[in-house]
């Protein structure tokens, strides 16, 4: 198998790097080589945040180039906007629909685009929006949106849906467990609905 | 057992694995992790330190006392510690001393891009430079050993790539810590000038030693290929080379200093075209062009600025343009970092702006309130700069006369490492600012790490907080004050007497960093009754904050997923519009 690249982009306290852990530690527990690599110390303070995962039997570079990407996964539709082009043509894009001001929206000093959506759906026709947040909500944490994610690509990874499940349950030993397990199936629901 | 680790997490695990008895440094992205995971895993002690240089001579005390030692930091931390550094090398070592140095090409959360590789060649000491967290790992013990057997004190340098790339790691036999003897040698240890010289002549000699070392070492290793493209690379660069020439001949540098000269005269001669990739300077390249080799391709196509790609090293060998695939969207609206709802620095930066001085900045979350629509921080050079500057500002100002007083503004963790001489300075001198402190009680900016402010050592434990009013005070400080900036008409207030009297004069926030303690009070509604659409809240440049349309003006609206009450948009707000439920 070649290599799978996966970009994963969202906005900084959005849970964008546990996501990327949870992709990178089932890749591993499959027996894959993987890499995976975000720009972070900023991370937290609401900027743009773009993390890369990438699988397969032998993987060099940590970093996804622009036109690559097989899958792209957003946590918010201007962030998906803004990524599009690490898709590579036939790539697919899973986002989250709900929007977040960046700051310069939240000052006055730019404004959010309305057309986002179309654009989106107009640069890559098979993309699938996912209402996150409510899912997040009704899995018991709005901050469960990184999971929601997750569950939302299951279908589309080289990875084996179970192990990623395991995965969860490691990563969040005992705090948040069954919200998290939750927050992944309600992901898996909405993909498939 | 196989684990994903980033390079920092490696590099952590490799010194508890290879005997390690002695960590320090100070926190700075792209480097802060390696630290943490060392209190992590627990078994080798470990500190913050209040500043690299410190750091870095507590590590050579613990080698001089026999244990092996580590000091980490940023590239730029290695400014801070270079004086110690510079004469470590004539020193050496007496355990094993590795200095973890983390660069940060492509300026992800950093002041400028300097290539650490310099430090090596400056100080005349071995540097290793691995390409992944496999290699960060092995590179802990074999800079142990290297350190040990030539009597120096080694680099060990990573990039954000490595820092922060996870990758797959398997861990080897972990070795107990052996302490040496703790002996002494006042000739080695005591840098007189007499004895200076001496080493002086010693360092010469170790550098020609590991010159020959560096042609035989299995760090440095050369993979055969194709005859037409030899590579010369490093570090991540590699793994970039070869993700765009899996099948090319590669010269790969596990040791960046000294240069394996024979070695490399032997694959440039293999080859037809000499190809050398390396991120920032032309280290390799200037002295590869010193020996006389050709450098077909080299700086000439790959930037000094920023990072290297796979894209960017086709695009060189192939003499093309760098490949542009899609272009990202234009007249997107851009998303900077930003203080985080509830941060106790956003009330400060609002009052600091609508007087309209000039603010002398510093380095952490707070240099944010230098973005716009706040726009209230005018300079920002280092840590500990702020303070320093703007006494050079107010003896100028002085001189120059009619001009208002400066505002330095500085935070806690940034005090402890640089500003407190600075400060010192100011009051021995003269001079007059008003200087802020922002206490928020952590390093913030490098992800909230425990500070002498802070009541908590790296590992958690408590400690001794020190107080801050009270060494103002001891720095020879008579006005210092306590405010708290989520009160804007009391903080306005104070900031207009300290800019009205005369001298140094400090006010001191205490407001904990809402991130880091997690913070959480109630969110702030808006009444669109009220709500005139005039934009004053705006200001506060807060992400909980948006506009609604609704009729001909927009009114203001307020997410409460995301707002932590911290009031500042409800003082901004002039018709009474704000409430909490
Ligand atoms: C010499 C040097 N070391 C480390 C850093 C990394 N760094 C940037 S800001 C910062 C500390 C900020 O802490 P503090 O002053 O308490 O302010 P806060 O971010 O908490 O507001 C550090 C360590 C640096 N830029 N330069």
């Amino acid at each position: 198998m070649g290599v799978f690249n996966i970009v994963i982009a969202g906005v900084g306290g959005q849970g964008v790097l546990l996501a990327s852990r949870v992709l990178a530690e089932s890749a591993l527990a499959s027996g894959m080589d993987v890499k995976q690599n975000e720009v972070h110390g900023m991370a937290q303070r609401g900027g743009s945040v773009i993390s890369f995962v990438r699988i397969g039997e032998d993987v060099r570079s940590p970093v996804v180039m622009p036109g690559t990407a097989d899958l792209l996964i957003s946590f918010e539709p201007l962030e998906a906007l803004r990524y599009l082009h690490y898709l590579k043509p036939g790539g697919r894009l899973v986002y989250n629909k709900v929007p977040l001001n960046p700051s310069t929206v939240a000052s006055g000093l730019a404004t959010y685009p309305p057309d986002v959506e179309e654009r989106i759906a107009r640069s890559c026709p098979g993309s699938r929006g996912i209402e996150a947040l409510s899912i997040a909500r009704d899995a018991g944490n709005v901050k469960a949106v990184n999971m929601v994610m997750v569950g939302s690509v299951l279908p589309n990874l080289p990875l084996d849906p179970r192990v990623v499940e395991e995965v969860v349950k490691e990563i969040s030993r005992g705090k948040g467990f069954d919200v998290n397990l939750k927050a992944l199936a309600g992901g898996v629901a909405a993909a498939g609905a | 057992m196989k684990k994903i680790l980033s390079g920092n997490e490696a590099i952590a695990l490799g010194f508890s694995d290879s005997g390690g008895v002695f960590a320090s440094g100070y926190p700075g992205t792209p480097s802060t992790e390696t630290l943490e995971a060392l209190a992590r895993i627990g078994d080798v002690y470990c500190e913050w330190a209040t500043n690299e240089k410190v750091g870095l001579e507590s590590a050579i005390g613990a080698s001089i006392a026999g244990g092996r030692a580590m000091a980490t930091m940023k590239h730029v931390g290695v400014n801070v510690a270079a004086d110690a550094l510079l004469t470590l090398a004539y020193t050496g070592v007496n355990a094993g001393l590795i200095l973890m140095v983390a660069d940060d090409p492509g300026m992800h959360s950093s002041q400028n891009e300097q290539d650490s590789r310099n430090y090596a060649k400056f100080a005349k000491i071995p540097m290793l430079d691995p390409s992944d967290s496999r290699e960060a790992y092995d590179f802990v013990s074999a800079g142990l050993e290297l350190s040990e057997r030539f009597d120096t004190p080694v680099m060990l340098r990573t990039t954000t790539r490595i820092s922060h790339a996870k990758g797959v790691v398997e861990p080897r036999e972990k070795l107990p810590p052996r302490i040496r003897e703790w002996v002494k040698d006042v000739p080695k240890y005591v840098m007189l000038p007499n004895y200076g010289q001496a080493r002086h002549q010693e360092l010469e000699k170790r550098l020609l030693r590991l010159r020959e070392f560096a042609e035989t070492t299995p760090l440095n290793r050369e993979e055969a290929g194709g005859n037409d493209l030899g590579i010369l690379t490093s570090g991540v660069s590699y793994q970039y080379v070869k993700e765009a020439y899996p099948g090319a001949s590669i010269l790969k540098l596990g040791l960046v200093h000294p240069l394996p000269e024979k070695k490399i005269r032997e694959f440039a001669g293999k080859v037809k075209r000499l190809m050398i990739v390396e991120e920032l300077d032309a280290i390799f390249e200037e002295q590869v062009r010193a020996m006389g080799v050709r450098v077909d391709i080299g700086k000439d196509r790959i930037s000094l600025c920023g990072e290297v790609s796979a894209d960017i090293v086709r695009a060189a060998a192939e003499e093309a343009d760098a490949a542009k695939g899609a272009a990202p969207a234009a007249d997107l609206p851009q998303r900077p970092p930003t203080l985080c709802p509830g941060c106790s620095h956003r009330g400060l930066f609002s009052i600091l702006g609508k007087l309209k001085v000039f603010v002398s900045g510093d380095i952490g979350c707070y240099t944010l309130g230098a973005l716009p629509p706040m726009s209230a921080m005018h300079s920002c050079i280092c840590m500990g700069a702020s303070i320093s500057a703007a006494h050079g500002m107010a003896k100028v100002n002085e001189i120059a006369g009619g001009r208002g007083k400066p505002v330095a503004v500085i935070g806690d963790s940034t005090f402890f490492h640089s500003g407190m001489t600075g400060l010192l300075s100011m009051a021995y001198n003269g001079g007059s600012a008003l200087v802020i402190i922002m206490d928020n009680r952590t390093t913030g900016m490098t992800g909230g790490q425990e500070n002498p402010g802070s009541g908590r050592v790296l590992a958690g434990e408590l400690s001794r907080q020190v107080d801050i009013i009270a060494l103002v005070k001891a720095l020879g400080v008579d006005h210092v004050e306590e405010i708290s900036t989520y009160d804007l008409k009391e903080t306005e207030a104070a900031i207009r007497k300290g800019l009205a009297t005369p001298g140094p004069y400090v006010l001191v926030d205490k407001n904990p960093c809402v991130l880091r303690y997690r913070v959480k009070t109630i969110p702030v509604a808006v009444d669109p009754e009220k709500c005139s659409g005039c934009r004053a809240c705006l200001k506060a440049a807060c992400v909980a904050l948006g506009l609604v349309s609704s009729g001909d003006k927009p009114k203001v609206m307020i997410d409460p997923d995301i707002c932590n009450g911290c009031d500042v948009c409800s003082q901004l707000c002039k018709f009474d519009a704000m409430y909490k439920k």
